[in-house]
């Protein structure tokens, strides 16, 4: 499990761990599972046509994630969000769909993309998922404040200044680069559920931002190396465990929430009843 | 004049039996998915009705496993996940989405694990994308008139909450004081966009499911403000959408650069796209010539 090839999986996987961690929490604290669901499986068109006309597929799905990403923020403004969402995704589908006709792609490979291929990792993959990882967290700690701001109180953040549309295009921007680097090893349906299973724990867990911040980087990145620790043990689908354990971290974090909260209200009848 | 019909209409299009089944089956889905589009639209659940029809891929990839008719697992598992959806899910939009994405995660999980065996323990490579991607080309005759039926049920559930639903689709709280049981009304409309989704994802794939549900209900709620108008707009935009691609599907095989079909769901999505920017664009000044005008109505909140 941890020979020689094995090696570069488990550096991308921790990586994507990070980055899925520090991304996740705002996705999670701005609500926006929509967005970062749609830009991974609507960038899965790019790698279709990356490899349709011969080019590296990081640079479709670069391309494609960016150009969704602009697409929603665009048309987000200028009506319903969720809308603006779903057809965006849908174009970029559609478009998938017409690059997959034309082209002569072994289905497995178009599995892979879907679900993620832990095994399929070569050296010369890790350099640029290191180097776009660092771009994400670095944006998000630049923009922490102004976006923490403008995440949970937008009104409060425009009187300081704080532009929540332009704010709004930069994190969608980030979305789109820590998607197409995390794609091809945890899959385009599935890096969503790390971005918002682990975060939405640590969330219930701690109110206190770096906290759970930090929290939600430690449970993605328990999550992918538990994954491929049983994918590679069973040889199912990293997917499948991807999404199973990031929805077993989200009950777990809604039951401690709810427990705490029922030992708090003990708590509180117990002291005023002394009292 | 005949010669342009025969260049609108490549040889063979009336002729040919899969373009009859699939002006029939999707045209089916197309209105269904019009109709209820509008209260998913309304109701700031498109995300929901995007994830049911990957949900309901779960389920079909189950039955493929376990040799049921795939009908009954892609319906089974959507409701089953509009249930959950409902149960886990918090008032809030925000947390509203966060359930519908956990949910997804784990249906797409199994989906996953499905496929795996799917494709290892019997030998059907294409059934990955045929049954993420769908085609219209290839639905069996026999399965239409259980579509019909579903769609039928779907549509029932619509036409009796309609006024409780649209109500509690404006102002819950109207309703609530009003005594409309909001909390199950949110439920059945769930249940109803849920069949008629993994119905049509089933018939004509996810992308399409998820573009004729949200599509032509925005372009349609742009065009007007009443419901009913709306709906009546947003039915007749996807069966345009969908009949037209599928005449351009059939026409594209003409096409150079080779003789080779492009798929049906590029161009409905690509039609459904245009018509939401002509609304959008249409309306955006429509808006801004009212903004001159010395009494500014109120305008539409997006």
């Amino acid at each position: 499990m941890f020979s020689g090839f094995m090696v570069n999986t488990w550096t991308v996987a921790t990586i994507v761990a990070v980055v899925a961690g520090v991304v996740g929490f705002f996705v999670v604290l701005r609500g926006s599972a929509f967005v970062a669901d749609a830009l991974p499986t609507g960038a899965f068109a790019g790698a279709a046509g990356a490899s349709l006309i011969g080019v590296n597929t990081l640079v479709g799905l670069g391309v494609f994630s960016l150009a969704g990403a602009l697409g929603i923020g665009w048309l987000g403004r200028r009506g319903r969000h969720d809308v603006a969402t779903a057809l965006t995704l849908v174009l970029m589908l559609g478009l998938g769909a017409l690059f997959l006709s034309f082209s002569v792609e072994y289905a497995p490979e178009i599995y892979s993309l879907l679900f993620g291929e832990v095994l399929g990792i070569s050296v010369n993959e890790v350099a640029p998922v290191a180097a776009l990882g660092a771009v994400c967290v670095v944006a998000i700690m630049v923009m922490f404040r102004p976006l923490m701001l403008a995440s949970v109180m937008p009104e409060l953040g425009e009187a300081r200044g704080v532009r929540s549309y332009r704010i709004e295009m930069y994190f969608l921007v980030v979305i789109a680069l820590a998607t197409s680097m995390a794609l091809p090893v945890v899959g385009a349906l599935l890096i969503f559920s790390l971005m918002i299973g682990p975060p939405a724990a640590a969330r219930s867990v701690t109110d206190d931002p770096y906290l759970a911040m930090a929290l939600s980087v430690v449970i993605a990145m328990g999550t992918v190396w538990a994954a491929i620790a049983a994918s590679y043990a069973s040889n199912w689908p990293v997917g499948f465990f991807v999404g199973m354990i990031g929805a077993f971290c989200y009950g777990a974090g809604r039951g401690w929430a709810a427990w705490r909260r029922t030992r708090v209200g003990h708590g509180a009848t117990s002291t005023a009843l002394a009292r | 004049m005949s010669h342009l019909l025969r260049f609108v209409f490549e040889p063979g299009f009336f002729a040919s039996a899969p373009v009859h089944v699939a002006v029939v089956a999707g045209g089916v889905a197309a209105i269904v998915s019009g109709i209820l589009g509008v209260f998913t639209v309304m109701r700031g659940q498109s995300y929901a009705g995007h994830a049911f029809a990957d949900i309901s891929v779960t389920g079909g990839s189950g039955s493929f496993l376990i040799g049921i008719s795939p009908i009954w697992g892609f319906a089974g598992t959507s409701v089953l996940a509009a249930g959950i959806m409902d149960m886990i899910g918090i008032r809030r939009p925000r947390g509203r989405d966060l359930a519908t994405g956990i949910v997804r995660g784990a249906g797409l999980g199994l989906a996953a694990l499905f496929l795996y065996w799917d494709t290892t323990h019997t030998s059907t490579t294409g059934a990955t994308i045929t049954i993420l991607f769908g085609s219209m080309f290839i639905i069996s005759t026999s399965i239409i008139p259980v579509i019909v039926a579903f769609s039928l049920v779907a549509l029932g559930i619509a036409a009796v909450l309609y006024r409780p639903l649209l109500l509690s689709s404006v102002s819950a709280d109207l309703a609530f004081a009003r005594g409309i049981p909001v909390r199950l009304t949110g439920v059945l409309c769930l249940v109803a966009i849920a069949v008629s989704v993994s119905l049509s994802a089933l018939t004509i794939g996810t992308i399409l499911s998820t573009a004729l549900l949200v599509g032509p209900a925005a372009t349609a709620l742009r065009l007007t403000s009443k419901p009913g108008l709306a709906i009546a707009w947003s039915a007749l935009i996807g069966l345009g959408a969908t009949w037209l691609g599928i005449l351009l599907a059939y026409d594209s095989f003409y096409w150079p650069p080779a003789k080779h079909g492009w798929p049906v769901s590029f161009f409905v999505v690509t039609l459904v796209f245009l018509f939401y920017l002509a609304a959008q664009l249409a309306s955006s000044r429509r808006t801004r010539s009212e903004r001159h005008a010395p009494a500014p109505a109120p305008g539409q909140g997006g």
